[in-house]
């Protein structure tokens, strides 16, 4: 049985991961969550998302919920989501912040020059909907989800990661950026599997049976 | 392959009740919310907008419950609109299960609410909802309070002004079109998609599949909303996305 604490930094409303993970695991303990002993015993750690990462990363810091993010990633099953994905890395373009520095690379906004599409359509930022993701690695957190599936997607900044090694799917807008990346026991993903209808839950319900290995 | 084009459901919530009008007045009763929402969802609605058309104050709590109870069953983006006047407002209904949230008269009569509304939460989560009646030769007019006020602002500019101040989306209806099941109005959805760079969602007059198509590929939109011909059975979400895809539109199936 999983223990899952949804890491709870005040940004934004963390009840529909909460409802999509007792969803399909209805044994799992889930607790959504800004104590950060709940969340270094907790066995699975999810940390989401939302809003502009300069506050997000003052937020976090706020509640003192550095360290407990640090160690977690170290140790467990971690899933980071949205902009939880990019909080990972060393440095974001919004507002010039840096991140947790926990992956290597940096985040960048979708530039308005470039976004248009083969038929020269313009394309808009935020890059809203359900995009197709391409998994480029084997993963036990991509296990019953058909390749090119659909996932919704709510952002306008994406991550490079310096190594591509770490890049576990890619999407289009209008060129191919990391959609999910995976490094040890830490998987992320730029897209909401909450809000992804059976594609997001079969993500979820695999991070919840997961152990961390590859 | 890429971003697909969505097609929203919209469902008009009173008394705890979807209802549909013609034209903004006369409502008739179309079912229960949650039950509604369950089943659009298995058709393959890529996300849901409720709009709270309840008059009096007393009722307002009606639509946090409903959100609640949709969204621990269904796992796809829900929008909410409707007397939305402060921050407040915002957060209950984020915290009720909301994804985003619609603001109409609000923005009008106080458009810093869209910028702290933003500012807090996210643009992510701030649709601004733009009803827009034709008054000239390319020319739309914002009305308010249910399309009963006018307002003299320029339905273009103001969609503009509203994505400076931190809207993450615009819902554009023709009021002139609304009800009336004779598409939607292309030259007023065009005209204000290409003046953002948000998305658009398309919404008023859709009476067929066909127009749901002309929506994107003659309106620029990037989401298309309609009532009733889903919720009387006429089509099913399924059939309108087979409908797009034969026409070449990125759908998600």
């Amino acid at each position: 049985m999983a223990d899952i604490a949804i890491i709870d930094y005040g940004m934004g409303n963390l009840r529909s991961v909460a409802h999509a993970i007792e969803h399909v695991s209805p044994q799992s303990k889930v607790a959504v969550t800004s104590d950060p002993a709940e969340i270094l015993r907790a066995s699975h750690v999810v940390f989401p998302g939302q809003g502009a990462m300069p506050d997000c990363m003052r937020e976090l810091d706020a509640r003192g919920l550095r360290e407990a993010v640090m160690r977690s990633a170290k140790e467990k099953p971690f899933l980071g989501i949205c902009i939880g994905l990019q909080m990972l890395f060393d440095f974001s373009e919004e507002g010039n912040v840096a991140g947790l520095g926990i992956l290597r690379g940096k985040v960048k906004r979708f530039p308005q020059d470039k976004m248009f599409d083969a038929s020269g359509e313009k394309l808009k930022v935020p890059h809203i909907g359900w995009n197709q993701v391409e998994t480029c690695l084997s993963h036990p957190l991509w296990e019953d989800i058909a390749q090119g599936s659909r996932f919704y997607f709510v952002h306008s900044y994406y991550a490079e990661p310096d190594d591509e090694g770490i890049v576990a799917a890619t999407s289009r807008y209008p060129f191919r950026f990391a959609s999910a990346v995976a490094k040890g026991n830490i998987f992320a993903v730029q897209f909401h599997p909450e809000k992804s209808q059976s594609a997001g839950l079969a993500l979820l319900r695999n991070f919840s049976g997961w152990n961390g290995a590859i | 392959m890429g971003l697909a084009k969505r097609i929203i459901p919209c469902l008009d919530v009173t008394g705890g009740r979807v209802v549909k009008g013609v034209n903004f007045v006369g409502l008739r009763d179309a079912g229960d919310p949650v039950e509604i929402a369950r089943r659009y969802d298995e058709q393959g609605a890529d996300e849901l907008t409720f709009l709270d058309i309840t008059a009096s104050s007393d009722e307002r709590g009606l639509i946090l419950k409903i959100i609640e109870d949709v969204a621990s069953q269904v796992f796809i983006p829900l929008t909410v609109g409707g007397g939305v006047r402060a921050v407040a407002d915002v957060r209950s209904l984020l915290n009720a299960g909301a994804d985003k949230v619609s603001m109409n008269t609000s923005a009008v009569s106080n458009p810093d609410l869209v910028a702290e509304a933003s500012n807090r939460f996210g643009s992510q989560c701030i649709v601004v909802a733009i009803d827009a009646k034709k008054t000239g030769e390319g020319k739309w007019e914002v009305f308010t309070h249910g399309g009963r006020r006018q307002t003299g602002l320029d339905a273009i500019e103001w969609a503009v002004r509203m994505q400076r101040l931190g809207a993450g989306e615009i819902l554009l209806t023709s009021m002139d079109r609304d009800g009336t099941k004779n598409g939607f109005d292309i030259e007023l959805t065009r005209a204000v998609s290409d003046a953002l760079d948000i998305p658009l969602i398309a919404s008023g007059g859709v009476g067929n599949l066909a127009h749901l198509a002309q929506g994107v590929l003659e309106g620029h939109a990037d989401a298309v909303l309609a009532a009733s011909i889903f919720h009387y059975g006429e089509y099913t979400v399924k059939q309108a996305k087979e409908y797009m895809a034969n026409r070449h539109i990125e759908v998600r199936l």
